[in-house]
């Protein structure tokens, strides 16, 4: 028999107990994966994409406007190569309420600056030139099962009609694909800033933010103190940050409850830790008869313990990636869902540091059972009584 | 047979201490699935309280046709004007709710921090706001109230202090309770003083008393007026919505959670169940032999896995109690779009829900194991070594 087959065989001494403690470490993992990715998304969003961009937003509150006129000036910034404006156009659709954010943009402008989200050239162009038209989030679009071509029904809440009508219908021009991790943009919906700034009933002239992409990105934080000088002592002062500590500043407003959701599932993680780890050193000790039957047929002291800690890390390991995986799985699931509150993904490092965390969880249950199968006398080992 | 069951649960229990360590795990494992759960749903029932406890039978919200919140809304001075003149209103305060960025205590990063401008009329009508430091602002003047949960999380909220507001600042006269609700969390001053700073002419929502038994027929009255194009929304029914989206949020979260570490702790007290009856098969065994039928050792595996369980669950409820019962918390309303700060609250309903919760996990992972002692052939047993 080959010392895998033994490992097999070890396991399979009493499956129901192998496999309960194998499910009680899965459950585990994956609740290990789900903390660490509420914390992740709680904290700061990840910037993977290495796009540096600022967003200049009203000094006081995001909820002020800006007005147009501050684009040109954004412009003429030193150090800065490209300016977006956008909006926060609110609204419901269906009876869904906030479904996904509505934002209105000069096409050409935002998909400039946002040049790592992917849409094809004719879509683009035709959401260009249709006053009504709006492109969706592949994500989006799935989810709602839309069509190029259909017509999306977004009722005002922020911004009725000129005529004083809620209702606005734009069509379904284009879909864009964006990076996974994309930082802060969640699944937008934009749609023609003309057409907007034309059939608004109130906020004439005025914008919500400014988007702009530096020509150096090292030089970034001068570029926004400059800008906020420009506009220290006009009506409208701005307040100017890198897009990720913006879109941080959202994330920290849920505060102190997504602190407090990882303190409640880092303690249970440990203490069901705590749980499994003393079923495994139970049932090591059983079996120290056995170790001792082994080490008299010639096994030696090594080999013995080697196998102990083998066996506890096919357990500890197997259960992690397993669990990590259906956090996974489990996370693609819902974060369309949960996309409003924040990005939830399982990001490399909480993935290295679930492995890391299983990887010492086999060594240490297996850690002092094997320490004693070693070191165990055979002939004392063989005559008490199991 | 009542006393065959008595007997072996007797004897379970008598054994229990020398398997102590492996019965903690139902125990511990119970507990903590109780504590998270009974915490973060009263997390919840925290938020919801907060809000939705601020509502008056015999109030209600103006705002533009399509606004669910105050903060999209807007109403201008002459529908204001003509909604005061409606039979069946006592009282209207024309209010003005926006937010500024200030940071949070003990954080550098601005959060939404809410600002009420309110007319005369509504201190009338909202008899919950009480002064409990310091005074009462004085009208026409740029002096705030603060909340005394808007003191407590942001920075700089103190009295006497003055608070920077787009180019005004505001000095902070007072501190007023509200009987726990949700205003407690915003400052509050003159509507005009408002309307200076936010440069703004018209109002975000009127604030309506009114007689509750023609709820409906000035809800027909403003919502058919075509010139007004505004909604009429008894607060009971406003509150209910805006907390609607984020207790439902906190909710499925607890039962998510707790869902996944409840299938982590029935197989906890399975293998844990499993390991005391094996430990003690050729007793339950012996005690067959003499004839004790199937059905007491059932029940007594039963009972003590049920007995775990149940200490695992009030040690879980009577613990979050403890740990979170009135702890304050603030987070971001998405409905309002500001900060509002509420206290758990662990109620006597959220406590025997975890107890429940306990008492099936136990059921759960007793009944495999306990099915499995009358299961093995007693000879098989009693022979083996």
């Amino acid at each position: 028999m080959t010392s895998f087959g033994f490992l097999l065989a070890n396991l399979g001494r009493k499956p129901v107990r192998t496999w309960l403690t194998f499910f009680c470490i899965i459950v585990c993992f994956l609740l290990f994966g789900l903390l660490r990715s509420v914390g992740t998304a709680f904290t700061a969003p990840p910037n993977l994409s290495g796009v540096e961009r600022l967003v200049v937003s009203p000094k006081y509150s995001i909820i002020d406007p800006l007005p147009i006129s501050h684009m040109r000036q954004v412009r003429s910034v030193p150090g800065v190569e490209a300016a977006a404006h956008a909006d926060w156009f609110g609204g419901n659709y269906l009876d869904l309420g906030l479904a996904f954010p509505t934002i209105p943009v000069k096409p050409m402008e935002y998909f400039d600056l946002y040049s790592e989200y992917q849409i094809p050239q004719a879509q683009l162009e035709a959401f260009e030139n249709t006053r009504t038209g709006a492109v969706a989030s592949r994500g989006t679009a799935e989810r709602f099962d839309w069509r190029i071509g259909d017509v999306i029904p977004i009722v005002a809440d922020i911004y009725p009609k000129m005529d004083g009508s809620l209702l606005w219908e734009f069509e379904l021009v284009g879909i864009y694909d964006r990076p996974d991790q994309t930082s802060g943009n969640f699944e937008d919906f934009y749609i023609h800033y003309d057409y907007f700034e034309e059939a608004k009933q109130h906020s004439k002239g005025m914008i919500g933010w400014i988007a702009v992409r530096v020509e150096n990105p090292d030089a970034a934080a001068e570029v926004a103190s400059a800008i906020d000088a420009r506009f220290e002592n006009s009506r409208d002062p701005t307040r100017t940050m890198t897009e990720n500590e913006y879109n941080a500043q959202f994330a920290q407003q849920i505060g102190n409850i997504g602190l407090m959701v990882t303190m409640i599932l880092a303690a249970v993680f440990f203490s069901i830790l705590l749980l499994v780890s003393n079923t495994m050193f139970q049932a090591f000790r059983e079996r120290l008869r056995d170790l001792g039957v082994l080490k008299a047929l010639g096994f030696s002291d090594g080999q013995v313990a080697r196998m102990i800690i083998y066996e506890a890390l096919i357990l500890t390991l197997g259960g992690g990636v397993v669990g990590l995986l259906l956090c996974y799985g489990l996370l693609i699931m819902v974060s369309p869902i949960l996309q409003i509150y924040g990005t939830f993904t399982l990001d490399a490092l909480s993935l290295a540091l679930g492995l890391a965390t299983a990887l010492v969880l086999g060594v240490v249950v297996s850690a002092v059972p094997a320490i004693r199968a070693r070191s165990a006398p055979v002939v004392e080992v063989l005559r008490a009584r199991a | 047979m009542i006393g065959q069951i008595f007997e072996v649960t007797r004897f379970n229990f008598m054994s229990i201490k020398d398997r102590l360590y492996s019965s903690l795990v139902i125990v511990v494992g119970i507990a903590a699935v109780v504590s998270v759960l009974v915490s973060i749903l009263a997390m919840g029932v925290g938020f919801q309280a907060t809000l939705v406890d601020a509502a008056s039978p015999d109030r209600a919200l103006v705002l533009r046709k399509g606004s669910d919140a105050e903060m999209s809304s807007g109403v201008d001075q002459d529908a204001a004007a003509v909604v005061t003149q409606l039979s069946g209103v006592f009282g209207v305060s024309a209010e003005l709710f926006a937010v500024a960025d200030v940071p949070k205590r003990g954080s550098d990063s601005v959060a939404n921090l809410p600002l009420r401008g309110v007319s005369p009329d509504g201190f009338t009508m909202r008899p919950a706001i009480k002064i409990v430091e310091g005074r009462m602002f004085s009208w026409g003047t740029r002096e705030v109230i603060a909340g005394v949960k808007a003191a407590y999380e942001f920075e700089g909220v103190d009295l006497g202090n003055e608070l920077p507001l787009r180019d005004m600042s505001l000095p902070i006269v007072g501190f007023f309770e509200a009987d726990g609700g949700a205003y407690e969390s915003e400052l509050w001053t003159d509507v005009r003083t408002m309307q200076g700073a936010l440069r703004r002419p018209d109002f975000s929502a009127l604030r309506v008393q009114y007689e509750p038994s023609m709820g409906d027929s000035l809800n027909e009255l403003v919502e058919e007026d075509k010139r007004l194009q505004l909604d009429f929304v008894p607060e009971t029914e406003f509150y209910a919505e805006q907390s609607e989206g984020t207790s439902a949020i906190i909710s499925v979260f607890g039962y998510v959670i707790a869902s996944i570490m409840a299938i982590g702790a029935i197989f906890g007290a399975l293998n844990t169940m499993y390991s005391a009856v094996s430990v003690r098969s050729r007793e339950i065994a012996t005690l067959r032999a003499l004839g004790f039928a199937g059905l007491p050792v059932v029940v007594s595996v039963m009972i003590e896995a049920l007995f775990l369980a149940l200490s695992g669950g009030v040690l879980g409820a009577v613990g979050s109690y403890l740990a979170f019962n009135g702890y304050t918390a603030s987070t971001l309303n998405q409905a309002s779009f500001s900060q509002v700060a509420f206290d758990f609250a662990v109620t006597p309903q959220l406590m025997s829900l975890g107890i429940i919760w306990a008492i099936i996990l136990g059921f759960v992972g007793g009944l495999l194991p306990a099915l499995q002692a009358v299961r093995m052939p007693i000879v098989n047993v009693l022979r083996a070594e």
